[in-house]
């Protein structure tokens, strides 16, 4: 009994080291090329072991302006992240609340839909009004995609508040704007936060937008990335190290809120 | 907030009244604001292109003629690349559900039991789905390098022939699908896991009694009750895989020789690359009708599975 328990223990664990290995390779291979030194990188047989150096990352930040595309980054995100939560939550609960069903089915088909069926007519719209490359016009089209997104998953979190706190608070005189502002958001928080970095991701790894409604002004670090490949040199090393700059965010985020990320990812395929 | 609306009452009864007013119609206020935005950046563009799709538009943008179904109908009868772009783009979708369902089955199976390490694993297992599509293509392509990449020294040391990869026309496809499951597999096996968590134990112990086999267990017991999770997790994954553009333009632009053209790289090379943005709206609608065909019926079957 105990040898066919340490086997299976034995297989269990082999099976997921392969796993592990096969999906976070690609990781480890970005990080371990990022600080190759230049002459080592294309070498065949690959070499494992050798001084790191920072010179890739330098050439990354000196010779672009990362640091722009960065804040560029982190400006577009954080400003269609905020917009929607202000608009999406009120509209996540009402939909939660009154079985706005029909709302409902709408967002559903509206999550469907890929970001280029919208692309013609707002490029047309944006050049006209000279919006092609501006801040506003990219904020606009990220709040498409994250919008849905974030009500998605917020009637579903919604919907697990037990209706009796809110009735409660109903009795002992509270308005309905009163209840949600003080009973349902707190609850949710949790909820919120999962959300909100979903949907931060979202909008940090969004490409086709910039590519097409942006320009040098709001380049954001896909595009950069995507820039490295198209026009310069290929150029391993840094081509890894932009591509670490643009992915380190994201994973240290993903893992500092583990906690929350898994609800918040699967909350919007369960539930609804 | 009851009182300080009293307290304010007391000087403007109008005030009053209109926050009564507020709360009273909020089922029609709050998801206002969400209707409008959703409305004029879905709606009218959507009618744009409705009206595009019946003009040729001049390069420049100033001339629109109108041709009325002409661009339609040469959409669906006469463009060889369009047929083209819906075989790549089933065959893609097609293989990277199965892929996906497959690896993320034989996750879910290992991980569901308890052990020390678990939640740190299943994070780990969790960065694919996270990571930007763009950086990871661009490693992917580093990696899938024919003379010096990485998979191609694996390959060797496996004592496998090399591959071409994503430069091959008949590789290219299950290169993406491998890509594409890879994003994608992390979000199936949670919720598979979720479901898994949450069967019941009775049938289970009642085929154990019975003396079935571990096989037999997992194929009449586990997967008919899996069902639903799987119909879900399928759901979203076939909506996401159908909308993929950024992986597949930044490996091969729809190449070599448009064998990995998918219908979303046509869109966006005939509206985008060719400027034909009246003949482009056409493409781009018929591409979005598939998709809310296809996700209708997926709906559908979703909705059977539950009940």
């Amino acid at each position: 009994m105990t040898t066919a328990r340490r086997v299976q223990d034995a297989l269990f664990w082999a099976l997921l080291t392969v796993l592990l290995a096969l999906f976070l390779f690609i990781f480890f291979w970005m990080f371990v090329s990022s600080f190759k030194p230049n002459l080592l990188i294309t070498s065949d047989p690959p070499v494992w072991f050798f001084k790191p150096t920072l010179e890739h990352y330098v050439e990354v930040f000196r010779q672009n302006p990362f640091v722009k595309y960065l804040l560029n980054s982190l400006i577009i995100a954080i400003t269609s992240v905020g917009l929607s939560l202000v608009i999406g939550l009120p509209a996540a609960y009402s939909i939660a609340k009154h079985k706005q069903t029909s709302l409902a089915l709408a967002l559903l088909v509206v999550r469907m839909l890929p970001g280029i069926t919208f692309l013609v007519p707002l490029f047309i719209v944006y050049k006209r009004f000279g919006l092609l490359d501006t801040y506003s016009g990219v904020v606009i089209t990220h709040i498409l995609t994250v919008l849905p997104l974030i009500m998605w998953v917020m009637i579903g979190f919604f919907e697990d508040v037990p209706s009796e706190l809110l009735d409660a608070a109903l009795i002992d005189g509270c308005s309905q704007l009163g209840t949600m502002i003080r009973i349902m958001i707190p609850l949710s928080l949790p909820g919120i936060t999962a959300v909100a970095i979903l949907s931060f991701i979202s909008s940090w790894n969004n490409f086709i937008f910039v590519l097409i409604l942006g320009g040098s002004k709001t380049m954001t670090l896909p595009l950069a990335v995507y820039g490295f490949l198209a026009y310069g040199q290929v150029n391993w090393g840094a081509l890894c190290a932009a591509a670490a700059v643009v992915t380190v965010p994201v994973l240290l985020l993903a893992l500092v809120v583990q906690r929350y990320l898994a609800g918040g990812l699967t909350m919007g395929a369960i539930k609804g | 907030m009851q009182q300080q609306a009293r307290s304010r009452s007391q000087h403007t009864g109008l005030l009053r009244r209109v926050f009564a007013l507020i709360d009273r119609r909020l089922a029609l206020i709050l998801p206002a604001p969400a209707v409008i935005v959703i409305a004029l950046l879905m709606g009218y563009p959507f009618v744009y292109t409705l009206m595009l799709s019946v003009q040729r538009v001049d390069v420049t943008l100033t001339r629109f003629s109108f041709v009325g179904a002409a661009n339609l109908v040469k959409v669906l009868l006469e463009d060889d690349r369009f047929r083209n772009a819906v075989w790549v783009t089933l065959y893609f979708s097609v293989a990277s559900l199965l892929l996906e369902l497959a690896l993320a089955m034989i996750m879910a199976l290992v991980l569901n039991r308890t052990f020390r390490g678990l939640s740190v694993i299943r994070t780990l297992f969790l960065l694919p789905l996270v990571a930007t599509p763009t950086a990871t293509s661009v490693i992917w392509l580093i990696m899938m390098e024919p003379s010096i990449g990485i998979l191609n020294y694996f390959l060797e040391l496996l004592r496998l022939p090399p591959s071409l990869w994503v430069a091959s026309p008949t590789t290219v496809i299950p290169s993406l699908v491998w890509i594409n499951a890879w994003h994608g597999v992390p979000f199936v096996m949670l919720i598979l896991l979720a479901g898994l968590r949450s069967l019941p134990r009775e049938p289970f112990e009642a085929a154990r009694i019975d003396g079935a086999s571990k096989l037999q267990e997992f194929v009449q017991i586990t997967l008919p009750l899996l069902k639903p999770a799987i119909v879900v997790a399928m759901l979203f994954r076939a909506i996401d895989t159908l909308k993929v553009f950024d992986v597949i333009w930044i490996m091969t632009r729809g190449g070599p020789g448009r064998k990995s053209e998918t219908l979303h790289v046509y869109s966006y090379l005939t509206a985008f690359e060719f400027y034909e943005l009246g003949y482009g709206s056409a493409v781009i609608l018929v591409f979005m009708g598939i998709i809310l065909v296809i996700s209708i019926v997926l709906i559908r079957l979703r909705q059977r599975a539950w009940l």
